[in-house]
């Protein structure tokens, strides 16, 4: 077996027993990136040096007992967590030369945890996408299909992971992106309750939807990594003061007599047949596992992209007023004046999708037009969080396909936005709403690309969705099945 | 003055920078005058990924201001983002209150000369973050930014249009500037921008119930400038108007030097802030027993304290309201007050003489705060004191005091030093009135013929005589007696 292959709770037991050094489980791992990497483009930056380094002290600090979980894991970050003097670019020409002098709160525990960090993944630009290819250093390829995309934006952790380029990562969702390219690259992904994790050095997209979550080989994994980084954060005045569960412990528990809702919204035309009878298997292995399914409705569902298409790019053009050119970042070359400054640095430093979304949010947020869009969508929000909360009233959690097909090609939708937003379709309430949700592999399609299922839980229920998953993944070996072009030598 | 068929609507808009000891969404520090760029961090200087979290410390000031104008404070208030680009706007946009604003309908009493007491509405008083300062003078081929001011906590405290003319603005101002020091909020010094204020200044014919064009006049650094702005804006547009124009509603800059306003820009380039609720700070809940608590431990303000000095120490409404104008004032004249009792007789009225007409007079003369005066309360008490006792005199008292504004020394040794001791003795007297008489003999027989209007000028010679150091009581009283 291959040391990159493994399990981040495999890859923990070995290095607790000191079977496995870090120093060697590093080393593959940046072994095979070195060899296959070239494929993927899953990496923005790799940092050999400061990994190797914190692979030394994390066998010292196994050698002394005084381990975590996380102890001598390569981890990898997408690329707009804030790392402390190693490049963090948000995959955009205004950060592409950008080294900060501090760490995101993600960043800073997983270091204090003793996690290896490999290096910086790929991404949309500015976390804006659902393919990974408005990232400004060149798509990601999926590991399943090179011609094919991983999905987005956290696309290059996505595809870290399944192509075990590191043993787990962190992506980030403000609309589905850490659970839809987790459905499209067969891996486990999960968005925890907005606020679970601290946001503080996560590089803004939409501040009232980013939230950051693991992305793993197995739910088990996600348990691990997400007992890492949650809890609160006096940096975040938005992060939960409430205790975080023993995820690891938690998710042994049995799920026998819970109740599945399977909301009739998610399960249209839109969808793909092979996934629909994915989704469909899969809620028939949870009966198998003594669980009820009930038939919910969730009738604003339809209405959850336009109001994320107003809330999100309104947000955003705001957060991303500070890169003006005038204290870090790209800049253009010889302004003439202030204006010339601004609007050259801006029109060369930002991509297209970024653009457009931010000329969006400055539209619907301007005078006269503010009541008409940015007010009515955040009233149409609290009806949708409204179906949930009326949902959870009959059922435990929710069930739904993660993505309405698998992985797309590259190329196909980026001339079409409106079809590329459509890939969120599933997972934008659940960030409008600000719960948690997850998203577990639950079989291949006829073109042998991975197919996702979402479970969607109530405020502060990371633990119950992970048992469900770790349930799941004890009965079947979707998570198990790996890409073949790259495992071929 | 303005033309009398006319009458000015004033409304101002002040901006309070809090004495908090860090910025107001981050730990740095916000001491005044330190190098350029010293005080920052990647959270106020609007690095990507970072977030705010908010000083309560400046919620707490804020919370006091609002009691102290009898202003309501909301349970539930909000920070909104205000969208502009400006190189010294780090984050591309400012943290602001604006729908819904920590106090909201508050008032303050002026005490007008003319009409006796008046009430200025305040609509409200929402707090924001600070903004960083460009630099262009000296620099050649570009602009410098200096970012140490950025993230300071302000409170914008609003009135309503209420004020008719720069008295009233003036006043409202000082006595705004008064809650704010007593509170311990802020420092109140407009040279160095931590109280700054922006007036809205329109006129309408008297009786007229329509408000005229308003234009809003900024960069005033002390009260009279606020009022001298305010005047001449008002002659201006009556001139406008009367001249057949009409006011153009514009921001327009105040030039102190040249005694006149001119425009900043006008309404064609007025920004859409794009104001929408800051995601990054929940909504800001304030239990009525956190109000309660810090209602409960609010100092004495000036009105009270106003009250209390008359009631307390039957001081007149006029002494009462100069003394409790700074709370360092107040409680100076209170020092000077409790000496003199200590030591003999209670006299407030003389403590507050001594303090209003002697002290503030050189004071003012020299150009110095209260804080800064040279003479401490126990030693302008004990110098009371020594007029009480017949130590000294009155008037040898005046040149005790000018010895002791400009040394310090405790009076008693000032007047030992210079022999400055009442002559109490009479015999002593008695010489001396001899020596009057005899030197004067043309003047006694006037008194003797009934012109006793004379005594004062013997009085005078008499003083003169000893120097002014002769009991006057005693003078008088011998004098009499000899003259018979």
């Amino acid at each position: 077996m291959e040391l990159s292959s493994l399990t981040l709770t495999q890859a923990a037991q070995l290095l607790q027993k000191r079977e496995i050094s870090a120093l060697e489980l590093t080393q593959n791992h940046l072994e095979r990136i070195a060899r296959l990497e070239s494929q993927i483009n899953a990496y923005v930056t790799v940092d050999t040096q400061g990994a190797l380094a914190a692979a030394k002290a994390a066998d010292e600090r196994l050698q002394r007992g005084d381990a975590t979980p996380l102890t001598g894991i390569p981890i990898a970050h997408k690329d707009l967590f804030i790392t402390q003097d190693l490049a963090t670019t948000c995959s955009s020409r205004m950060l592409a030369e950008f080294k900060p002098p501090y760490d995101a709160t993600v960043t800073r525990r997983i270091k204090e945890a003793g996690g290896v960090i490999l290096g910086k993944t790929n991404m949309d630009e500015f976390a804006m996408g659902s393919s990974t290819e408005s990232s400004y250093f060149g798509p990601t390829h999926n590991p399943w299909d090179l011609e094919r995309i991983p999905g987005g934006s956290s696309g290059g952790s996505a595809a870290a992971v399944a192509a075990d380029f590191c043993v787990a990562a962190t992506g980030t969702d403000t609309g589905g992106s850490i659970r839809q390219p987790a459905a499209l690259t067969g891996i486990t992904g999960l968005k925890p309750t907005y606020g679970r994790v601290s946001r503080f050095g996560m590089v803004a997209f939409a501040s009232s939807l980013d939230q950051a979550g693991p992305m793993t080989k197995s739910a088990a994994d996600a348990a691990l990594l997400l007992q890492a980084i949650a809890g609160h954060d006096p940096l975040d005045a938005t992060s939960i003061d409430t205790p975080v569960p023993d995820y690891a412990s938690l998710i042994e528990g049995d799920i026998r007599g819970k109740r599945l809702g399977i909301p009739a919204e998610y399960f249209g035309d839109g969808l793909e047949p092979d996934v629909r009878k994915a989704v469909e298997e899969a809620i028939e292995v949870f009966r198998g596992l003594g669980v009820e399914t009930i038939p919910i409705e969730l009738p604003h569902t339809q209405h959850a992209i336009p109001t994320y298409y107003i809330i999100a790019p309104a947000e955003a053009s705001s957060n991303l007023a500070r890169y003006d050119g005038v204290r870090y970042g790209h800049r253009c070359d010889d302004p003439k004046d202030l204006r010339d400054l601004y609007f050259r640095t801006r029109a060369e430093g930002f991509g297209e999708e970024v653009k457009r979304r931010i000329m969006l949010g400055t539209y619907v947020l301007s005078s006269g037009y503010y009541d008409a869009y940015y007010r009515k969508a955040q009233r149409v929000r609290r009806l949708i969080a409204g179906d949930f909360t009326a949902a959870f009233k009959k059922v435990d959690w929710i069930l739904t396909p993660t993505t309405p097909g698998t992985a797309f090609k590259l190329g196909e939708k980026t001339q079409d936005p409106v079809q590329m937003y459509l890939s969120d379709i599933f997972t934008i309430n659940v960030n409008l709403a600000g719960l948690p949700g997850l998203s577990i592999p639950c079989g291949l399609d006829r073109q042998g690309l991975p197919i996702g299922v979402q479970l969607i839980g109530q405020v502060l229920d990371e633990g119950g969705l992970l048992t469900a998953a770790h349930a799941f993944q004890k009965a079947t070996d979707f998570h198990l099945k790996r890409p073949t072009p790259l495992s071929a030598p | 003055m303005i033309d009398s068929r006319y009458e000015m609507v004033i409304g101002l808009e002040v901006h309070v920078q809090m004495q908090t000891r860090s910025k107001i969404f981050c730990g740095c520090s916000t001491q005044f005058g330190q190098g350029a760029n010293t005080q920052i961090c990647p959270v106020c200087s609007g690095f990507p990924g970072v977030l705010p979290v908010l000083n309560q410390e400046a919620v707490q000031m804020a919370i006091k201001t609002g009691i102290a104008i009898h202003g309501q404070v909301r349970p539930v208030s909000e920070f909104s983002r205000k969208n502009y680009f400006y190189p010294d706007l780090p984050a591309g946009y400012q943290i602001t209150q604006f729908e819904l604003p920590i106090v909201e309908h508050g008032h303050l009493d002026l005490h007008t000369e003319s009409r006796g007491a008046k009430r200025i509405g305040i609509t409200r008083i929402h707090m924001e973050v600070d903004a960083g300062k460009s630099l262009h003078e000296g620099i050649v081929g570009g602009s410098w930014v200096d970012l140490n001011r950025t993230g300071t906590p302000l409170m914008e405290i609003v009135s309503e249009p209420d004020m008719r003319s720069s008295a009233e603005a003036g006043e409202y101002l000082k006595k705004l500037r008064a809650i704010v020091r007593y509170l311990g909020v802020s420092d109140g010094n407009m040279e160095q921008g931590s109280f700054r204020c922006d007036a809205n200044v329109s006129v309408r014919l008297k009786g007229a119930e329509k408000f005229g064009t308003r234009c809003e006049l900024k960069n005033m650094n002390s009260i009279r400038n606020v009022m001298r702005a305010i005047e001449y804006e008002a002659e201006r547009h009556i001139d406008v108007i009367e001249s057949g124009g009409h006011i153009v509603q514009q921001t327009r800059l105040w030039d102190a030097n040249a005694n006149l306003s001119r425009p900043m820009r006008g309404k064609e380039e007025a920004h859409d802030y794009r104001y929408f609720p800051e995601p990054d700070l929940p909504p800001l809940h304030l239990t009525e027993e956190r109000i309660e608590t810090i209602a409960s431990s609010m100092p004495e303000l000036p009105e009270t304290k106003k009250e209390r000095f008359i009631e307390e120490y039957a001081l007149s409404d006029y002494d009462a309201e100069v003394l409790t104008n700074s709370l360092e004032l107040a409680d100076y004249f209170e020092a000077v007050a409790r000496t003199v009792a200590e030591k003999g007789q209670a006299d407030p009225k003389a403590a507050a003489n001594w303090v209003t007409v002697e002290l503030l007079g050189v004071l003012n003369k020299e150009g110095l705060e209260i804080t800064q005066s040279p003479v401490p309360a126990a030693h302008l008490g004990k110098l009371i004191y020594l007029i009480q006792n017949n130590t000294i005199s009155g008037k040898i008292a005046k040149q005790v005091f000018a010895t002791l504004f400009e040394t310090g020394k405790d009076p008693e040794i000032i007047v030992s030093e210079k022999g400055l001791k009442q002559v109490t003795d009479s015999s002593a007297i008695e010489e001396e009135v001899e020596k009057v008489l005899a030197a004067n003999a043309k003047e006694v027989e006037l008194y003797r013929g009934g012109k006793t209007k004379l005594i004062g000028f013997f009085v005078g010679q008499v003083m003169k005589a000893t120097r002014g150091k002769a009991n006057p009581g005693l003078v008088n009283s011998i004098l009499r007696q000899k003259l018979g």
